[in-house]
């Protein structure tokens, strides 16, 4: 369970912006008619990684999508409610998003990819910091490439520099490492966990494996409208060995609940499918 | 053998021109044999040099203009709802136009010289560069702009550094396709009223029975449209070499 979780620590500069905690207010969001999540409230603690779990559809993605200030832009979704920082500062402009793809530009090198954020907005980019953040990811030398070259583990990597390279307090992640192969996925997690370290973190998640293994507080999103169904703050930190039995126990727990939350929504829906067996 | 493929193909097809010429013993006025062509050549070479200069003009200038204006027009589309709603419609139905329909008026308006075909020429080349541009720039992944709105990029430089980047390859579409249909504008417009060029040649030989030299302004022609093609070919590759290579 060592290995990239003793990296050391991170550099002195990329502290320099305390992670506030985030709060949700109120939050509501339809789309098309149809009512996403009402009235939710929802609180990141400060520099802890939250994982939010839930059936496929339910909206976490939509929540996340919210707090990164991505929905409403279209005229098709109604959105109401704010977000509070646990500082003044910090605002959506303090958030760094990492979806399930990569989102790299093939016509980008991998350091410019790295870099894209202060290209964007016509900053002076720090080269050597974002050579230093590569070598973290495990990318050294690979700066030249094109991201056509590259493996999906590598893209992901990139992209997960890409984030870092933001130096932004509040990440939020997207099923980030979904689309990895087992060892890669089990790889990126531990590289995550460690590097965003001291970062306020939303990981959206569909495993509650990842979740147990790396998250600080474990919510579960379920319902139509969906809701904040449970809150879990398992006793020791991440990373956690996913083989103890209290973990163990955990998982079942989640399991049973998010198989709960299926059933009843199929159940509730106009066209019943085949009851998930307990 | 890459290189020598298109040679040997050039050659064969000479040697069957000139045999079906040598077999069928058909009038010299009808279909010239290739040394004959060949002859036409080396005797009204400055001639031939020189309307194809004119050509090669119309063409080049037309090529320019009609990018330049659909890539102007694809921005202004793809960034303004108000264009979209009011101007693509009247874009669209304008195409029903056969644009060789044209060629009298633009002749009238403008003249016998140059202006005319150069006119021609973008008119053509205008509408396929601007809708495969503003349909590549309305298709930028939905992924790209989010991740571009969240680093807190402008919309100026999401647009320059993500859209148009992006728009590319659907971009290089429609300039291929317009760098084969360029030659055809010049060419109508030369033949509806010139003064000048290959079209012109080519009508003033038919008129006097020099149907070899009929031949050797079309073979020009078709070597410069043939050039042309490739020459922009290996440009746009250059420009998009990040895309994987889907060529023959």
């Amino acid at each position: 369970m060592a290995g990239v979780s003793d990296l050391p620590p991170t550099s002195s500069r990329r502290q320099s912006r305390k992670a506030p905690g985030i709060g949700l207010r109120e939050a509501s969001l339809s789309y098309q008619g149809k009512v996403v999540f009402e009235n939710l409230n929802l609180d990141l603690p400060a520099g802890r990684l939250t994982c939010l779990l839930g059936p496929s559809g339910v909206g976490k993605s939509s929540l996340l999508r919210y707090i990164a200030g991505l929905s409403g832009s279209d005229s098709e979704s109604t959105v109401s409610g704010h977000l509070e920082f646990g500082d003044s500062e910090s605002g959506t402009s303090g958030i760094a998003y990492l979806a399930q793809q990569d989102l790299l530009l093939p016509w980008l090198n991998v350091l410019d990819n790295v870099m894209l954020g202060s290209r964007l907005r016509g900053e002076t980019a720090d080269r050597d910091r974002a050579m230093d953040l590569l070598a973290r990811v495990g990318l050294a030398g690979q700066e030249k490439q094109r991201p056509v070259q590259l493996s999906g583990g590598m893209r992901q990597r990139v992209a997960l520099a890409r984030t870092l390279m933001e130096d932004r307090p509040v990440v939020l992640m997207d099923e980030p490492f979904s689309a990895l192969d087992a060892i890669t996925r089990y790889e990126l997690q531990h590289l995550a966990s460690s590097l965003l370290a001291g970062k306020t973190t939303l990981l959206v998640t569909h495993d509650p494996l990842e979740a147990l293994r790396i998250g600080h507080r474990l919510l579960l999103l379920t319902g139509s409208p969906a809701r904040i169904t449970e809150s879990i703050d398992p006793p020791d930190a991440p990373l956690r060995d996913v083989a103890t039995p209290a973990t163990a126990a955990l998982q079942a727990t989640i399991m049973r609940r998010l198989t709960e939350a299926r059933r009843i929504a199929t159940a509730g829906s106009d066209e019943p499918r085949r009851q998930v067996p307990e | 053998m890459k290189l020598l493929r298109p040679i040997l193909i050039f050659l064969g097809l000479l040697l069957f021109w000139q045999m079906l010429v040598s077999a069928t013993g058909v009038a010299h006025y009808i279909l010239p044999g290739p040394l004959a062509v060949l002859n036409a050549f080396y005797e009204r070479w400055p001639s031939l040099l020189y309307h194809a200069g004119v050509t090669i003009s119309e063409i080049l200038l037309g090529l320019g203009f009609g990018t330049l204006l659909g890539c102007l027009s694809a921005l202004i589309l793809a960034n303004s709802r108000g264009a979209r709603l009011w101007v693509l419609p009247v874009l669209v139905i304008s195409q029903a136009i056969p644009v060789f329909a044209l060629a009298p008026i633009l002749v009238l308006w403008l003249g016998y010289g140059l202006a005319s075909k150069v006119v021609m020429a973008t008119l053509i080349i205008y509408f396929p560069v601007t809708i495969a541009f503003f349909d590549g720039l309305r298709r930028t992944d939905p992924g790209w702009l989010d991740l571009a709105q969240v680093m807190g990029g402008s919309r100026w430089r999401t647009l320059t550094r993500v859209r148009i980047p992006a728009a590319l390859p659907a971009f290089a579409s429609g300039v291929r396709v317009a760098a084969s249909v360029a030659p055809i504008g010049a060419i109508v417009g030369e033949w509806v009223g010139s003064s000048a060029g290959l079209g012109y040649l080519m009508l003033h030989a038919n008129a006097r029975l020099q149907v070899d030299v009929m031949f050797a302004a079309l073979l020009l022609l078709a070597l410069f449209a043939v050039g042309l093609y490739f020459a922009i070919d290996h440009g746009l590759r250059h420009l998009i070499s990040w895309q994987p290579d889907k060529a023959l």
